[in-house]
């Protein structure tokens, strides 16, 4: 049993039934790095897709900016228990990049510029629930929060929205990423408070 | 075996250091002492259960159980605005350590010291001046101590105590004080071969402050011949 | 001036829960890189999610470590040995 300190509240306020169990609200938009920030100028940016049948699919920040974009409002909820509401983002989204690709694959490996990846079952991407953005509430995104360009996954907590993305690997095995090996849990869905391995 | 547990420490007294920082004296009972050069981590837990913790140094040799840290209010900080601003004596808090066994000087330790402080990089340095005067070790340290302006100094009154064997030098980087010659500015080079030991001497380095600063002393101190296994440094947040 | 990254001796209390010695000022060697240095200057990201511990050479991930309820998670694949002090 931990000791009480005496008036120490941190920085939350916890709120209604759209915070998930455990976390709590902020408004400012915490950084969490583990790795220094990579820089990619936008004429040097790629972003691909390779499937499990070697196919590479790829796009060019021109090409990728060219596509059909959203402006998702969402909920972020980061496993270190802060959650941001109503968060605006630009972007494409996942099921535009996926049009053209042809996979039978369940698994889906994401991986970003400065080597970090993160895991996913595929179908977690499709269907409105994914977004590659370039913006957030109204402004280039900034390399610290990701940008040129990041993954957003709002339904699954935020390490799962891998920052600097650079690519998205189809399996056709679950490959755990960065902290899925280090003991986070491999879903991490902030509903069923699925934080680490065996939650 | 010694096994790193959470204490209760109980704060006893408040030092006011700067217009943002303040040193706090807590009770901790059995506290097993420590090195000069060591840090704690602090816990502080909401009556919700929310916790939050965080890293600060020693200022000073432990006196029985009471353990000293001084610490300097992040404005976007969660653990030192409460440290800085709300905590009152009799408060609790839950305190770890001590803990580093690198960034440490030993009051056997032969060597001249040259310590190199960077804004509250100075905390782990005090530790290490105190310690030596306890000792009454001899050993010739020279501090070099890089701050703001002169309302950014901790422990000034001490500091400007005679203490045979530490020689100060204070750069100011925005403004000094009238009667300084030295313009206000970043450490360079001829700070550090002015106020430091030559390499020759093979003098103990200590550098402690913000990143920036610690790899441009630390770069500073290499390009003046310290060879690199003698120059240890402490970066924070 | 933000910092983005500490250094090897944040992980002194950390890994102080897990070894009975300090690991901080024990010397590593990069299994990426092969330079060898106190555990103390490593470059440290984190502490949240977790504590991540990269070469000064070469950037590359040296040790990792989670701390759950009741379990750590500690990675040392980037470490090819670690050369520890001891009192005989």
């Amino acid at each position: 049993m931990n000791i009480i300190s005496r008036g120490f509240r941190g920085r939350h306020r916890p709120d209604g039934d759209r915070v998930p169990p455990g976390q709590y609200l902020v408004d400012d938009f915490p950084v969490l790095s583990a790795g220094p920030t990579p820089r990619v100028p936008p004429d040097r940016w790629e972003f691909a897709i390779d499937t499990e049948a070697e196919q590479t699919h790829r796009w060019s920040w021109q090409e990728f900016m060219a596509l059909p974009s959203e402006t998702p409002t969402v909920d972020i909820h980061c496993v270190t228990k802060w959650t941001k509401l109503d968060t605006t983002w630009e972007g494409v989204s996942l099921d535009v990049l996926f049009e053209d690709v042809e996979t039978a694959a369940e698994y889906a490996l994401i991986y970003s510029y400065g080597g970090y990846t993160t895991n996913l079952p595929l179908e977690d991407l499709l269907d409105g629930k994914a977004w590659i953005v370039h913006r957030f509430d109204g402004e280039e995104l900034e390399p610290r929060h990701g940008g040129p360009a990041r993954l957003i996954v709002p339904h699954l907590y935020f390490w799962k929205s891998a920052k600097w993305v650079r690519g998205i690997r189809l399996l056709n095995e679950d490959w755990p990423g960065f902290w899925e090996t280090a003991g986070y849990h491999n879903y991490g869905d902030p509903w069923r408070e699925q934080r680490y391995e065996g939650d | 075996m010694r096994r790193l547990v959470w204490r209760a420490a109980e704060l006893a007294e408040i030092v006011t250091e700067t217009a943002t920082a303040r040193t706090l004296r807590f009770r901790v009972p059995e506290w097993p002492g420590h090195l000069a050069g060591q840090h704690v981590d602090v816990r502080l837990t909401a009556e919700d259960g929310y916790t939050a913790q965080r890293s600060y140094s020693l200022a000073g040799p432990a006196d029985g159980d009471l353990v000293d840290l001084t610490v300097e209010t992040a404005p976007d900080g969660e653990v030192s605005p409460y440290l800085t601003e709300v905590i009152e004596v009799g408060d609790q808090v839950e305190l770890r350590g001590p803990v580093g066994g690198w960034f440490v000087w030993r009051p056997e330790s032969k060597a001249p010291v040259v310590l190199v402080a960077g804004g509250s990089g100075i905390v782990p340095l005090m530790a290490m001046i105190r310690a030596r005067r306890q000792a009454g070790s001899r050993v010739p340290f020279r501090l070099l101590y890089s701050l703001r302006d002169p309302d950014r100094r901790y422990y000034a009154e001490e500091l400007r105590r005679p203490d045979p064997g530490l020689d100060i030098s204070y750069l100011y980087t925005r403004s000094a004080p009238s009667g300084v010659s030295r313009p206000a500015g970043r450490i360079m080079l001829d700070d550090l071969a002015e106020g430091g030991w030559p390499a020759t001497f093979e003098p103990d380095c200590y550098v402690c402050g913000p990143t920036g600063f610690v790899e441009a002393a630390a770069d500073l101190l290499l390009a003046l011949g310290h060879a690199p296994e003698r120059i240890r440094t402490e970066r924070f947040g | 001036m933000t910092a983005e990254h500490l250094d090897g001796n944040a992980l002194a209390g950390p890994l102080g829960e897990i070894f009975a010695v300090d690991v901080t000022a024990a010397t590593g060697r990069c299994a990426s890189c092969g330079l060898a240095g106190p555990v103390a200057s490593l470059r440290v990201y984190g502490p949240d999610p977790g504590l991540v511990a990269r070469c000064p050479g070469c950037e590359e991930v040296i040790l990792r470590l989670v701390r759950g309820p009741g379990t750590a998670w500690l990675d040392l694949r980037g470490t090819v040995s670690l050369r520890v002090n001891l009192p005989d």
